[in-house]
């Protein structure tokens, strides 16, 4: 009894809070616009019985998806938010490496210092990460004014409403989910192996290339799916520090409701967008899975 | 291991700054006296007088906590249950469902989150306020909370709750005076996490909260999407010490309680 009260309240709560709401998403998908509170037909109708049930479904059709792929904005907005975050994925890697190889490299009493000044960014609020760009990219921002005073450019750049400032953001605000997978797959690298490719005459570069790079690849794949994944769905960076011309489905999504308020194309966007995410996830346990069963 | 260090050294402290920057930027410039943020004329603190000078800000705040520490402490409980139920329950009917939509939440977007949430409180006519963002935040931080605990739970050796049970325990006592204090260090720190989780949230929070409750996140928002403003500045700078210093008191008080840990373990291997 005890057990199944147990099971039973989070089962219970995750089915009503998280699985029914999906389930509603997907129906409003289906379902048309209409001029009416809530702006959607059809209601589902239980007092009518059978009958009510049968014109229910009938009454559900795919023309919400359609729509999307006939609408140029829709596919522009897949394609540039893929591209969005497979280009900042790309930045994120390149930034965060080096950090993860150098913290795997630093003195062991110092690793949980540095271990902790990566997280404790995490900690601080998303938003205010974002912000604190705004101030630096804008046109009068610290950004040019430094460049400025240093001579090396005479007219501001404009980087705040670009994408650049996206990548930016997202490389930024997702940096340490990218360096603390590759500082595990490093901090347990044997440094002996190394030590024995130089001496079979690898140089330093190559010997990085052929062992220390190949050995660490777990890591930097679980890492870049961790930024991928969460950049795809981005809206906060995008509308902050991204410009009208940005676009990515996080921001349309939001868009189409707020101010469209055109709920059954909402929910379309966000049917594809899961669509969209299934791929990486599910390479993404793939990866974790081959990782775990390595262990072993 | 010495040989690379001046790339090392360098790498590091670049990361390191790029990371901490724009917030010392945002920090010092929090002090300006100036309206204009990026051009600097001088110390004061009259943003901070202004602040605490403004209304709906405060009172942003004081929804944002009241929402966190609820939504935190009942996520606590239920992300336990789950974490439980996930490595101890078992096998029983719909178990894979079950752990899919522990997982879910932490890969879905949270503009899906926040529609999904939104389009069933409307449909059971559920007014939006207070009560609607607790609901969300909880389901979303619960899943979290048991990702936290499930893995302590793993980790530990179960004969010890056996051994509690043979002594005479009931299943609920040897749960609370052996399982519980074994897994507490997590259990804090899934707390901690699903209340800075609430704190942070923007998107979710739009969705599901009502005219009637505004969060600081929505409100900071709004602010910010016309421009860079000092009072924003002041804003950023006291939620930064706040974590910061959170943050590093936690990790020492935790680091206190396993070297007593340690301590108290060798002395009852030695008795």
């Amino acid at each position: 009894m005890r057990r199944f009260f147990l099971i039973a309240v989070p089962y219970i709560w995750l089915l009503a809070l998280f699985l029914v709401p999906f389930l509603i998403v997907l129906k409003i998908s289906l379902s048309d616009t209409a001029l009416a509170i809530p702006p959607y037909t059809p209601q589902l109708d239980f007092g009518a019985g059978w009958d009510g049930i049968r014109n229910f479904f009938a009454a559900l059709d795919f023309e919400n998806f359609t729509f999307l792929t006939e609408d140029a904005l829709y596919w522009k907005a897949y394609l540039s938010s893929l591209k969005i975050a497979a280009v900042s994925t790309f930045f994120t890697l390149l930034v965060g490496y080096p950090i993860a190889y150098a913290m795997a490299n630093a003195r062991i009493e110092w690793r949980p210092t540095l271990m902790m000044l990566i997280i404790l960014p995490f900690w601080t609020s998303f938003l205010i990460r974002v912000y604190s760009w705004m101030g630096i990219l804008s046109q009068e921002g610290y950004l040019n004014q430094f460049l400025m005073s240093l001579g090396l450019i005479s007219e501001p750049l404009i980087i705040l409403n670009t994408n650049w400032a996206v990548y930016i953001g997202i490389v930024y605000t997702y940096l340490p989910f990218m360096i603390l997978p590759i500082y595990a797959a490093l901090e347990k690298l044997d440094g002996a192996l190394i030590e024995a490719a130089e001496d079979l005459g690898c140089s330093r570069l190559s010997a990085f290339w052929l062992v220390t790079f190949p050995l660490s690849k777990g890591g930097v794949i679980a890492g870049c799916f961790l930024v991928f994944i969460p950049a795809l769905g981005e809206f906060v960076i995008p509308s902050l520090l991204g410009g009208s011309d940005t676009l990515m489905i996080g921001k349309v999504l939001w868009e189409e409701f707020f101010s469209n308020r055109d709920w059954p194309v909402a929910s379309a966007v966000a049917v594809v967008l899961l669509l969209l995410l299934i791929v990486p996830i599910i390479l993404f346990q793939r990866n974790e899975q081959k990782a775990r069963e390595a262990d072993q | 291991m010495k040989r690379m260090s001046w790339f090392n050294t360098v790498s590091i402290t670049l990361g390191f700054v790029f990371l901490y920057l724009p917030m010392v930027i945002l920090v010092v410039y929090s002090f300006n006296a100036s309206k204009l943020v990026t051009v600097w004329a001088g110390f004061s603190t009259k943003w901070y007088v202004e602040l605490m000078g403004n209304e709906a800000f405060l009172d942003a705040a004081w929804v944002t906590v009241k929402v966190a520490v609820l939504s935190s402490t009942l996520a606590t409980v239920l992300g336990t249950m789950a974490a439980y139920v996930l490595v101890r329950a078992g096998r029983f009917h719909g178990r894979t469902l079950f752990s899919g939509m522990i997982y879910a939440p932490l890969v879905m977007p949270e503009v899906i989150t926040g529609l999904s949430l939104l389009l069933l409180f409307i449909g059971i006519g559920l007014d939006r306020g207070i009560f609607t963002i607790i609901l969300a935040h909880t389901t979303f931080a619960m899943c979290y909370v048991s990702v936290v605990v499930s893995s302590r739970l793993v980790s530990f050796d179960r004969a010890l709750e056996e051994a509690a049970l043979d002594l005479g325990c009931t299943q609920f006592q040897a749960f609370r005076l052996v399982t519980l204090p074994i897994i507490a260090p997590a259990v804090i720190s899934g707390w901690l996490l699903a209340f800075t989780l609430s704190l942070d949230d923007l998107v979710i929070a739009s969705f599901t909260a009502g005219p009637s409750a505004t969060t600081l996140p929505i409100k900071i928002f709004s602010a910010v999407r016309l421009g860079v403003s000092p009072e924003i500045n002041a804003l950023s700078t006291i939620m930064i010490g706040i974590v910061t210093v959170g943050v590093i008191s936690a990790s020492l008080i935790s680091k206190r309680a396993s070297l007593r840990q340690q301590a108290e373990e060798q002395a009852a291997v030695r008795t």
